[in-house]
């Protein structure tokens, strides 16, 4: 899908996060324990603190849960049958909403527990944010 | 700890109808607070607390005094989605045991289903930039879907089959059917069958998003209603039995990294509600449990207390969950399933909480002394609030 919904900026949180995406990295954050941020912010969730890391992931996870989206009123959306909405761990340890693409029918196709791979999806558009979905490996 | 006497719900109105063309939200809330306050005997001037979840044409809240003409001393207008009205009467039991009101409303009204609002099939991708929805909104997620995620990860972990939830969506319809407001919502929503249904019409019926299917899923309508809070004083003095508020808990939850999915905001809840109230869950007649989805009431039903984490499938399946079975009964209004979910069911938890231990149900528990009115507010498998009230006879 080459047309997805873009994030909108400015918007100070997920802005690094979404340059990553043109750079093929999918990043993530720690505060000073080590304890991981994600989504993106400017603060821990775990100190408060304000002094967080930018790192790049792997892009490897699992699967933790998922659904098949049967119907919708989203354009976009709407022409695109059924599709699979997931939440991913990645093995960094944090977790994020995605999709899980490259299989023939996600009905059948998608489980849970199942390794991912993280790709950067071409979006349309000049300069259009890349996103990040999964594909089974 | 004893049971506590503080404040009361004296009046209740449910608004009767599930499709209501040219009627505004404004004008339903004021509608429903009128034919509350007569049904607990008080007047239009006596109100002095305003709770709000700030729906309605203007947004309520700050503007709702002025719609309705009443200048209360107390304004709370506490928005967390669906259970803003176990919120409200949270904050009623507060604030009328501090002495801060003495006659509270709150009110609800809602066009959805006229406006044909895409509440569950619509994106959740709605407003202006925000950190959630930049990180979110390119996947196309839906409501229902995200409840669907919840309910995969149920059956993952523990085995939960469509088949057991089920029996959720049975008992609630077979509670419909009593009900002839509900029987009136269904046909007036068309329904392709509004009749009692099985399992297996639940298990045939199609998929919305894996694994919830249709049947699975609430109504949208519109509608909407109020409930008059008291203190103990006034309580005494209205026309009908009083209902206490003995207990109220609050929480909220989230996607975490690590998280687990399957526990909902009403593991925090809830023993803040019943620790206040004193009671236990295996006292309670009556569980009035956001059915927005089965898989809701299902993950409910255990932060509840009702049964362990991850084994509601068992407990439900013998389908005592109707009104007639011995065991715990759910939702005896029909539910947001089958009766009335115009977007924020939360108060029609409270409306037949009230009923059942006034009496007044269609599917009556006979001897009724204690409910669970239990509310869930946004995205279960995101974020999400839970709000737990409970529940008692004079």
């Amino acid at each position: 899908m080459a047309n997805r919904p873009q994030p909108s900026f400015p918007e100070p949180d997920t802005q690094h996060f979404w340059e990553g995406c043109k750079d093929g990295e999918l990043r993530y954050q720690t505060d000073a324990d080590g304890n991981v941020v994600f989504y993106p912010r400017g603060h821990s969730t775990v100190t408060g603190d304000r002094d967080l890391t930018w790192h790049v992931s792997a892009g490897l996870g699992t699967v933790y849960t998922y659904s098949v989206v049967r119907q919708n009123r989203m354009p976009g959306f709407q022409e695109l049958g059924a599709y699979a909405v997931a939440y991913i761990d990645l093995d960094e340890g944090f977790r994020m909403m995605s999709t899980v693409v490259g299989v023939d029918n996600p009905v059948t196709d998608i489980h849970i527990g199942q390794r991912v791979q993280v790709e950067f999806e071409e979006q349309d558009g000049d300069d259009a944010y890349p996103v990040p979905v999964f594909r089974p490996v | 700890m004893a049971q506590e006497r503080l404040a009361a719900i004296a009046g209740i109105h449910e608004y009767p109808l599930r499709v209501a063309p040219g009627v505004s939200s404004m004008q339903i809330k004021a509608d429903s607070m009128k034919r509350a306050l007569d049904d607990a005997g008080l007047d239009w001037g006596d109100v002095d607390g305003l709770y709000d979840a700030l729906d309605g044409e203007g947004g309520g809240g700050l503007g709702l005094a002025a719609y309705l003409g009443i200048k209360p001393r107390l304004l709370d207008t506490t928005q967390v989605g669906g259970s803003s009205y176990e919120f409200h009467a949270s904050h009623a039991l507060r604030d009328i045991a501090a002495g801060r009101c003495n006659v509270a409303v709150t009110t609800y009204g809602s066009t959805a289903a006229t406006q044909r609002t895409p509440i569950g099939t619509g994106g959740l991708g709605r407003g202006g930039a925000s950190w959630q929805q930049n990180m979110e909104s390119p996947y196309g997620g839906t409501l229902i879907s995200n409840y669907a995620m919840v309910a995969h990860r149920h059956m993952h972990e523990y085995g939960t089959t469509t088949e057991q939830l089920a029996q959720i969506s049975v008992a609630t319809r077979k509670h419909a059917m009593r009900n002839p407001e509900a029987v009136k919502a269904m046909t007036d929503l068309q329904f392709v069958k509004v009749d009692e249904i099985t399992v297996e019409d639940v298990l045939e019926s199609r998929i919305i998003a894996d694994p919830l299917h249709l049947l699975e899923c609430c109504m949208i309508s519109d509608g909407g209603g109020a409930a008059v809070f008291v203190s103990p004083e006034i309580a005494r003095d209205i026309k009908k039995k009083p209902v206490w508020i003995i207990g109220a808990g609050e929480a909220t939850k989230y996607r975490e990294n690590n998280g687990d999915i399957t526990t909902s905001a009403g593991a925090q809840s809830a023993p803040a509600a019943f620790g206040q109230a004193g009671v236990t869950p295996d006292e309670i007649d009556i569980a009035m449990i956001y059915d927005s989805f089965s898989i809701t009431v299902a993950v409910m039903l255990e932060d509840l207390g009702f049964c362990a984490k991850g084994e509601v499938g068992e407990f439900i399946n013998d389908g005592h969950l109707a009104f007639d079975q011995p065991g715990l009964t759910l939702n005896t209004d029909g539910g947001g399933l089958s009766s009335n979910h115009p977007g924020m069911r939360g108060l029609f938890l409270l409306l037949e909480s009230v009923r059942q231990l006034r009496g007044e149900s269609t599917s009556q528990v006979d001897g009724a002394k204690l409910a669970v009115a239990h509310g869930n507010g946004g995205l279960l498998g995101g974020t999400h609030t839970g709000g737990t009230v409970i529940l008692a006879a004079d």
